[in-house]
């Protein structure tokens, strides 16, 4: 037995009146700080960290195969609990690597503390083995950032990094850490609570009162309202979305969803009207254009969502209630602008709505709920059944179907098999989907759903994957089997990157350049080469089959779905195009050519 | 189309590491214009610097330029001078002028309507010292072109609100 079993709490007791070394006051920083797993990879610069980390048995480290992998799954792990994740890797290399999730981080808002090696500090310039400029690389990519150069400033730092990466709009933080830094000792009080106030962040959780009542009475006097709300009620813990889910039933009007707001409302409650944007509903994104008062609630206008700007909804008048006064008027203008955090505003307009105890325009609320009928009964998710090809729609309908009354979270990669998710796996609560929205990093799916497991070690966790998505951190299989972690990989395989294929053929004449997925390896061999199960579907009356084996069974799973290659995502609207003129089938694609000006758009 | 305004908003910093390159990647990183940008500690007790950057865009994005601003950690304050009601602006200009003969008594007489100082002169040269409003340096760099200019050195404008109450 190694002394890392035999933990002396003594020593740390007594090193608590010590002086300790600045490696001990990054993971005693940790450890106050409630944090109880970390997602790392070793090299020179961070072995001070690795040795203290030996000595102690309250952090657990999970070694991955890709520093990349390491943020994604500590992405997941964050966006599953609402707690921070915590990523340590080394100078120069593992720093680059972990560049790409620090971005997705930044704008997915997601709170991850990212630690960084760096060498000494009299080599910082000299181009020494290893050195990379990392506070330089990412202060673009990150919330904020920090270079220690003296121990003494280590623990504060480390506080403050936290405390940032935490609140207002939630986002990674970097701290670069010189080996000398690491080694040298200074006292350190541990337990030391962080003091309430930043010097200079604090931001604004309480909304402006009377910001709030002027929004309450548009929205009582609507006639046409549309909530419209995304991942900043999510990021305000599952408080926000019990605040939404009371306010929207109170007001009975119909609620739609951005991509990272999926499970911020019931999905099988009836005012639900399925995702807004690029592929979201028809219903949805005709309720956008017409509404004529917009509540959106933590939702950031993104151009998936708006699509052509000019032509945005454009008889509503809008209420935008968000923590980040940067995201009001960025894209759009709106009229009542609610500077404060979604649970704290939405607690505040209920109080409101009772006291005011509204008289709705109840004959206009109706007729508008009948338009929203008609548009619902287009079925614009109705797809045609196979007896001998699987659609992907059909495999996610099942997959749903089977999961639904299961402890359940499920990760995507990016690609049509990340829409067709969200358009067909119903979230009842927050924080059981996590996907790349604002980056859309193939990749993030699979780390995720490790970082996920990490922190709900019980639950079933499905990344619903594509089959080119998943090669780009497949290494992480081999953290999988390290971990015992008994996660779902369920491969929408169409042998294309079918997203880019769709653009192909919807843009540039069906020229499939480079978007073929050749060579693919046998995904069944490939597990049951680590020691995991594969299973493979080639015909829908296979899907159930493999579905519930892949659930029965308590080990990493890779299971490969053969489905339709050359089903397209519908509904669409093409980049810089209206609302009102979205692509509901393979039957509307020829009719409409898209502008030269939505040519230049992603 | 929004019209473009001209906006000088001055920003109160922690006087840390990096605080500048924040600043100017935002700009460039977010495509916002730079006229000019200036920088140093005003508080050396508390390390306040304050930075003052004249950038030009519709109101939409100032709007935004302010908002991203404020956004940054070491950020204590931003102020807007230009929309916060009357303010000063000034800036300092080194001026090199090379000539003799009647353009050498020319360039002395311009300096002394503009009130530039010179601060340097030997046989054929003036170094001459001017403050203003940008648009006087400019006006006076304009007059010496045709007198034999060599050299500017400018330092961008700072600005300050009229009146009693500070930021
Ligand atoms: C292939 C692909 C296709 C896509 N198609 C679609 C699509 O069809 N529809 C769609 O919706 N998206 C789509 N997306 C995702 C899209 O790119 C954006 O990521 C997404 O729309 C943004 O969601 P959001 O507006 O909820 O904002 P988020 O990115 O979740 O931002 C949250 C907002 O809330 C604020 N906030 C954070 N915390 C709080 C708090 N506590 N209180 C108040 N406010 C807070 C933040 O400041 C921010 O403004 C797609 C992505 C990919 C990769
Ligand atoms: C890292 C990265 N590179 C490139 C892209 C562009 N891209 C978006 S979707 C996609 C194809 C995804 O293919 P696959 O994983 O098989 O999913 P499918 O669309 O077939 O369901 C590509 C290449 C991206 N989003 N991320
Ligand atoms: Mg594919």
């Amino acid at each position: 037995m190694r002394d890392r079993l035999l933990f002396d709490w003594k020593r740390w007791e007594t090193m608590a009146k010590r002086k300790l070394s600045g490696s001990d006051i990054v993971i005693q920083s940790l450890i106050d700080a409630g944090v109880d797993t970390i997602f790392g990879y070793p090299g020179g610069a961070v072995l001070p960290i690795y040795d203290a980390l030996f000595k102690q048995n309250r952090l657990k480290h999970v070694l991955v195969r890709q520093e990349g992998g390491a943020v994604h799954m500590a992405e997941g792990y964050a966006r599953s609990t609402g707690k921070l994740g915590v990523v340590l890797v080394t100078s120069g290399p593992g720093a680059t690597n972990a560049v790409t999730g620090l971005t997705d981080a930044l704008m997915d808002s997601i709170p991850v503390l990212c630690l960084t090696g760096q060498v000494p500090t009299h080599l910082i310039g000299n181009d020494a083995f290893q050195e990379a400029d990392t506070t330089g690389i990412t202060r673009p990519c990150t919330k904020h950032n920090y270079l220690v150069r003296d121990v003494k400033d280590l623990g504060r730092v480390m506080q403050e990094a936290m405390y940032v990466a935490r609140s207002g709009r939630p986002g990674p933080v970097v701290i670069d850490l010189p080996k000398d830094v690491l080694i040298n000792e200074t006292t350190f009080e541990t337990g030391k609570k962080l003091p309430v106030k930043h010097k200079t962040y604090r931001p604004q959780i309480k909304g402006d009162n009377s910001k709030i009542r002027e929004a309450v009475e548009l929205i009582a006097k609507a006639k046409r309202p549309l909530f419209y709300c995304g991942g900043g009620v999510v990021n305000s813990g599952p408080r926000g979305s019990k605040l939404l889910t009371e306010f929207v039933r109170m007001t009975g009007y119909p609620i739609t969803l951005t991509l990272m707001g999926l499970g911020a409302f019931p999905a099988t409650d009836k005012k639900f009207l399925g995702m807004v944007g690029m592929h979201g509903t028809y219903e949805s994104n005709l309720a956008m254009h017409d509404c004529d008062v917009m509540i959106n609630i933590g939702a950031r206008f993104d151009d998936r969502v708006t699509g052509l700007i000019s032509e945005f909804s454009p008889d509503s008048k809008k209420i935008h209630v968000d923590i980040d006064p940067s995201s009001i008027n960025k894209n759009v203008a709106v009229d009542v602008p609610i500077i404060g955090d979604c649970a704290s505003v939405l607690a505040e307009m209920i109080k409101v709505w009772k006291e005011i105890k509204p008289r709705k325009d109840t004959k206009a609320i109706n007729s508008w709920w009948n338009q929203i009928e008609k548009w619902r009964k287009r079925d614009c998710l109705a797809y045609k059944q196979s007896k001998d090809i699987i659609k992907p729609q059909y495999a996610l309908e099942r997959l749903q179907a089977l999961t639904k009354d299961r402890d359940t979270y499920i990760t995507t990669e990016v690609g049509q098999h990340q829409m067709w998710a969200a358009q067909y796996i119903k979230f009842n609560q927050p924080n059981r989907w996590m996907t790349s929205g604002g980056l859309g990093t193939m990749g993030y799916g699979f780390p995720a759903a490790i970082g996920v497991q990490m922190a709900h070690p019980k639950a079933t966790v499905v990344d619903i994957s594509g089959e080119a998505s998943f090669q780009m951190n497949i290494q992480e299989m081999s953290t999988a089997m390290q971990y015992r972690l008994p996660v779902k990989v369920f491969i929408l395989n169409n042998e294309y990157m079918g997203m880019v294929r769709q653009w192909q053929e919807l843009l540039y004449g069906s020229r499939y350049s480079e978007s073929y997925t050749a060579s693919l390896p046998d995904f069944v061999k490939l597990a049951e080469s680590y020691g995991a199960v594969g299973l493979r579907a080639t015909k829908p009356s296979e899907v159930d089959d493999v579905i519930k084996e892949m659930l029965n069974n308590d080990q990493f799973t890779i299971v490969d779905v053969a489905i339709d290659k050359g089903e397209n995502c519908f509904p669409m609207i093409p980049s810089g195009a209206p609302h009102n003129e979205m692509l509901l089938g393979p039957e509307d694609e020829a009719a409409k050519p898209t502008s030269e000006d939505g040519m230049v758009l992603v | 189309m929004e019209p473009i305004e001209r906006h000088t908003i001055a920003v109160l910093v922690d006087n840390e590491a990096g605080v500048l390159a924040r600043v100017i990647g935002l700009f460039s990183g977010r495509g916002y214009n730079i006229e000019s940008l200036t920088v140093a500690e005003v508080d050396p007790e508390n390390a306040i610097s304050r930075i003052t950057v004249v950038t030009s865009g519709t109101p939409m994005i100032i709007a935004q330029i302010k908002a991203q601003l404020d956004r940054l950690v070491p950020v204590h304050r931003i102020c807007d001078l230009t929309d916060g009601g009357a303010s000063v602006e000034r800036e300092l200009a080194l001026v090199k002028v090379r000539g003799t003969g009647n353009k050498r008594v020319e360039a002395l007489r311009i300096s002394d309507i503009f009130r530039a100082r010179a601060i340097d002169s030997t046989n054929n040269s003036f170094v001459f010292e001017i403050s203003g409003s940008p648009e006087k340096i400019d006006a006076f760099i304009k007059l010496m072109r045709t007198l034999g200019l060599v050299e500017i050195s400018r330092t961008g404008a700072v600005a300050i609100a009229r009146g009693a109450k500070g930021i």
